[in-house]
């Protein structure tokens, strides 16, 4: 249980940093609205609803690097990672309330996007909505121990997206499937699995990359 | 074995290699017979599939070298963790050129997405060199030994995943499959391939070898270095 309680003690110091500081999680609504609004002039105008489902998920996994980008920079500038890493609490509790908190933010800004997307372009299906929660799990759970490691490097904001982007393109073929595909239950299933190893393995080699 | 012994045993070793690699390029274009639908063609199968094997073999082993420093912390495994790792994205890379040079040839394409093994290896070239920023903008020491450790099993992970997704995806993009022809071999073409298959992955060992012996001296060099300063 305290495990748990660590988590979200953690997790909640991210969410009452964000509410304070506001740093992170309007730069994502402003910027997958953006986005919304390019792809409109991107895509030719008789282009199918196809079309527009696909860039949806180019939206969301930018959207999703936005955030985790900025996920480990207060723990980065103020040496916080430190005193975490010698907490006396496990190390993938540290992981976990992370990949929570980004996640929320990542919610957060879907409850805008989403709807914007269907009032712009095509309605989304329950099958999507779906997919785009199993979609932002997996990209959070990968997606922070990667920032993680590349927060110690020198080139930080420039090697978050060449270490996540290949690995993101199993849930973008899960995620545009699911949209468009009639049997996009397979596709779930799919992401399912990702979610599921990718999480696993994050959460028990987190330690590995944040300790000396 | 020790460490000079084991120098000692390379020129051999490299010798053998490139006999075998220069037998195995006779059987494929003089030996084996022409493949009836394909044409000659279709002998760049023996040289594409062993390197892609390779590759593979290399991704997997960097994968094990890492697996056995998080395991067990020795130091040496990293280095060796990371040899393979890019002699896997060497192989890779030769991979996608053959198979985009054998795709021209057979289907008229140089790249074709609804090929399931081309696909993938995009991907996993695009993570492999991942890899390589991930190292180079580390401060060397144990973290970035285990970091890279870290990715590079996520590198075996990711495989079997993505194969899965792009087989998934393949029928939704792409209705029309490509079947190649079935994979009954005569014995000769069997035979040529388990030879270029076996003069690639000694050529793939001897020059893993040659590069950890390299990276080990260099290494050793520039404690010395630091010694004498």
């Amino acid at each position: 249980m305290t495990y748990l309680a660590d988590v979200a003690a953690l997790a909640r110091k991210d969410l009452k940093v964000e509410l304070r500081a506001r740093d992170t999680l309007p730069a994502m609504v402003l910027f997958v609205l953006s986005t919304l609004v390019i792809f409109h002039f991107a895509l030719p105008a008789d282009t199918g609803e196809d079309a527009a489902y696909g860039l949806l998920w180019v939206a969301i996994v930018f959207t999703a690097l936005l955030g985790l980008a900025r996920a480990w920079v207060p723990e980065h500038e103020h040496g916080v990672l430190d005193g975490l890493v010698l907490a006396p609490c496990d190390r993938s509790a540290i992981w976990l309330g992370k990949t929570l908190a980004t996640l929320a933010f990542l919610l957060a800004a879907q409850v805008v996007a989403l709807p914007a997307f269907a009032l712009f372009f095509a309605p989304l299906s329950a099958t999507a909505l779906v997919a785009v929660v199993l979609v932002d799990i997996g990209i959070c759970a990968v997606g922070s121990l990667l920032a993680a490691m590349a927060a110690a490097g020198r080139a930080r904001e420039l090697l978050l997206p060449l270490m996540l982007l290949p690995l993101a393109i199993p849930l973008v073929v899960g995620g545009v499937g699911a949209a468009i595909s009639p049997e996009g239950e397979r596709y779930l299933l799919l992401l399912a699995l990702y979610d599921g190893v990718f999480a696993v393995l994050s959460w028990a080699s987190f330690e590995y990359v944040v300790t000396e | 074995m020790t460490a000079s012994s084991a120098i000692r045993s390379l020129p051999g070793l490299a010798a053998l290699a490139a006999g075998l690699m220069g037998l195995a390029i006779v059987l494929a274009l003089l030996v084996a017979p022409e493949d009836a639908d394909q044409g000659v063609s279709q002998r760049i199968f023996y040289i594409h599939v062993p390197i892609a094997l390779t590759a593979y073999f290399c991704f997997g082993l960097g994968a094990w070298k890492a697996l056995l420093l998080l395991w067990r912390g020795e130091e040496r495994y990293d280095l060796e963790s990371y040899v393979a790792i890019h002699q896997g994205t060497i192989f890779g890379s030769l991979t996608l050129i053959t198979g985009s040079i054998w795709a021209k040839a057979s289907w008229g394409h140089w790249w074709l997405w609804s090929e399931d093994q081309l696909v993938l290896f995009l991907v996993l070239f695009l993570f492999y060199c991942a890899y390589f920023m991930l190292r180079f903008s580390l401060e060397e020491g144990p973290r970035r030994a285990r970091s890279s450790a870290v990715y590079a099993l996520f590198g075996v992970v990711l495989i079997p995943v993505s194969f899965l997704a792009i087989r998934l995806a393949e029928g939704l993009i792409h209705p029309t499959v490509f079947t190649r022809e079935g994979p009954q071999m005569s014995s000769s073409m069997f035979a040529t391939f388990c030879v270029s298959w076996v003069a690639v992955t000694l050529l793939a060992y001897v020059l893993y070898r040659v590069e950890l012996v390299g990276k080990r001296l260099d290494a050793d060099l520039r404690e010395l270095r630091e010694a004498l300063r």
